[in-house]
Order: structure tokens, then sequence, then C-alpha cells
């Protein structure tokens, strides 16, 4: 089980690129008809230097890049099967956009109980870097993991 | 913008959610968990079938977000998830307005966001922080 000993564990950070291909698959899937995130001149006339990223792509970036998927997952010894999302935030500080090389940087922050130990809650908060090196967001989750009732 | 406390501003009606759609955003997402796709894995791990990922449906709540609001404005988007988003749940994001207030000199306004099924049931619930 997760405990109090996981808290300051970091795990391999992730270099991803905003592909336009990639996105524009994101983009289809979820029925995004907004002309900004597809056209060059729609995000040049919003004051963007290329296409901008949507919301929530940061934590598909992290994930379409990772060199080891769910590295959290084994690291920690969690069964995947067991984990549910609680909890997502994210911190925009400067734009991302298509074109962009983005380095992300995962740690555990914290590890708490509930329900009498029936849940373990892991938050993982990351740093999220572009070429430049500028600071463009940090993305935190709460994942959930059901834990097995002791036999 | 110069929204009052109280204002909706953030309101879109989803398609209901598919096995087909869980499919196309297992791959355009990275999220490739088995879990949303795989039914043999989805019951070996206890669930009567696969169900939304969670991020799918925090994609369509940003999604209604930058209908409303220019992405360069949003400082921060969180949701708490609520409930299991189950297949062919037709999803409703809304938004308001709870809070206008100043940070660092520049004007903002906290969003009070959630996405409801067809039933009414809460499945994210979450707040926006944008710049006005």
């Amino acid at each position: 089980m997760v405990d109090q000993s996981a808290v300051g564990r970091a795990f391999t950070p992730v270099t991803a690129h905003v592909e336009p291909g990639r996105l524009r698959y994101f983009l289809d899937t979820l029925g995004e008809s907004n002309p900004l995130y597809r056209d060059a001149q729609a995000a040049s006339e919003a004051g963007y230097a290329a296409p901008p990223v949507p919301p929530t792509y940061l934590f598909c970036l992290e994930m379409m890049d990772a060199t080891v998927p769910f590295e959290f997952l084994t690291a920690l010894n969690i069964d995947l099967a067991r984990v549910l999302h609680g909890e997502q935030r994210f911190d925009y500080h400067a734009p991302v956009m298509v074109g962009d090389t983005l380095t992300f940087r995962p740690r555990v922050t914290g590890v708490s109980e509930k329900k009498g130990g029936a849940m373990t809650l892991v938050m993982i908060e990351t740093e999220v870097k572009n070429q430049n090196g500028v600071h463009v967001a940090d993305i935190s989750r709460t994942v959930v993991i059901r834990n097995p009732r002791p036999s | 913008m110069n929204p009052v406390v109280g204002a909706r501003i953030v309101h879109k009606e989803f398609p209901p959610i598919t096995r087909h759609r869980l499919a196309l955003y297992c791959g355009a997402s990275g999220d490739h968990n088995p879990i949303h796709v795989d039914l043999d894995f989805a019951k070996k791990a206890g669930f009567p079938d696969v169900f939304s990922h969670g991020m799918l449906v925090m994609a369509y709540l940003g999604q209604a977000l930058t209908d409303a609001v220019p992405p360069p404005r949003i400082r921060s988007f969180s949701t708490r998830f609520v409930a299991i988003t189950q297949l062919g749940a037709r999803l409703t994001c809304e938004g308001t307005v709870a809070e206008l207030f100043e940070h660092a000199g520049e004007k903002r306004a906290r969003l009070a966001l959630s996405t409801r099924d067809e039933t009414g049931e809460i499945k994210l619930a979450g707040e926006a922080v944008i710049a006005l």
C-alpha cells in the first residue's frame, strides 16, 4: 500500500511535442470546432503565434509521450485496475501552442487515507516548462486507489 | 468582459457517450487505461461495464468554458470527479459567475462549473479563475 514514504518521489521527466496532427485528432474526437484551435489565422487574430492547445490537453501530452507509461503506478506498486481519478487542476502561466516542446516533471506531493483505509489518495504535481525554459503551467492530479478489503 | 455574480456564462450540451467515443479518446488522449475500452478488463476490476475517462468529461467542460471565455484569459481550471460517467450519458456543462475579485492588479472572476448527465446527477464539480 502507498504510504507517506512516497511523498517527494519524482518520476522520469517527459518531453512532449505539440504536433498539429495529434492535436487535430483530439479536437475531432471531442467535436471541438472552435477555429482558434485549428486555424492559424484565427489564432493570430487572438494574439497567438500558432494555434493554442485546449485547457486539458497538457494532461494528454504528458501521457502520450511518456517513455514509461503509468510510471507512477508501477513505481509505487499500484494496480491500474484499482485506480480512479479524484481531482484535476491546471494553473496556466503562459500560452502553449502548436510547435512547442514541453518538459513535464511529476512528483508526489501528498498521500492520505480515506474511509478508514478503504481508499488511498495520492496527489501528484507536475511542473511544465517550454523549449525556452518558460514555466507555462502546473498540473495537479489526485488519484484514488480502491484498496482491497483486508482478508 | 463585464459579468455579474450569478450570471450563467457557460452552457453547452454534448452527444451521448458511446463506446466508439471512448475508443477514439483512448487513442487521442494517450490514456490507454483498458478500463475505459475493454469490457473484460472492466468486469474483472469489478465494474458492470466500461465507463468514461474522467478527463474526457473534463475536456467537454473545458470546451464549454473556452466557447465562452478566450483561453488566454483562463488562469486556472480544476474539477473534482464526483461520480463515474456511464455509457449513454448525455452531458450538460454549465458555469456561473461565483465571485468577482482582484489579484495583483488584475480584475478576475471565479466561475463555478458543473457537468451533469441527463438525469441531473453531478459528474464533475469544478471552478475556473478567469481574467476580465
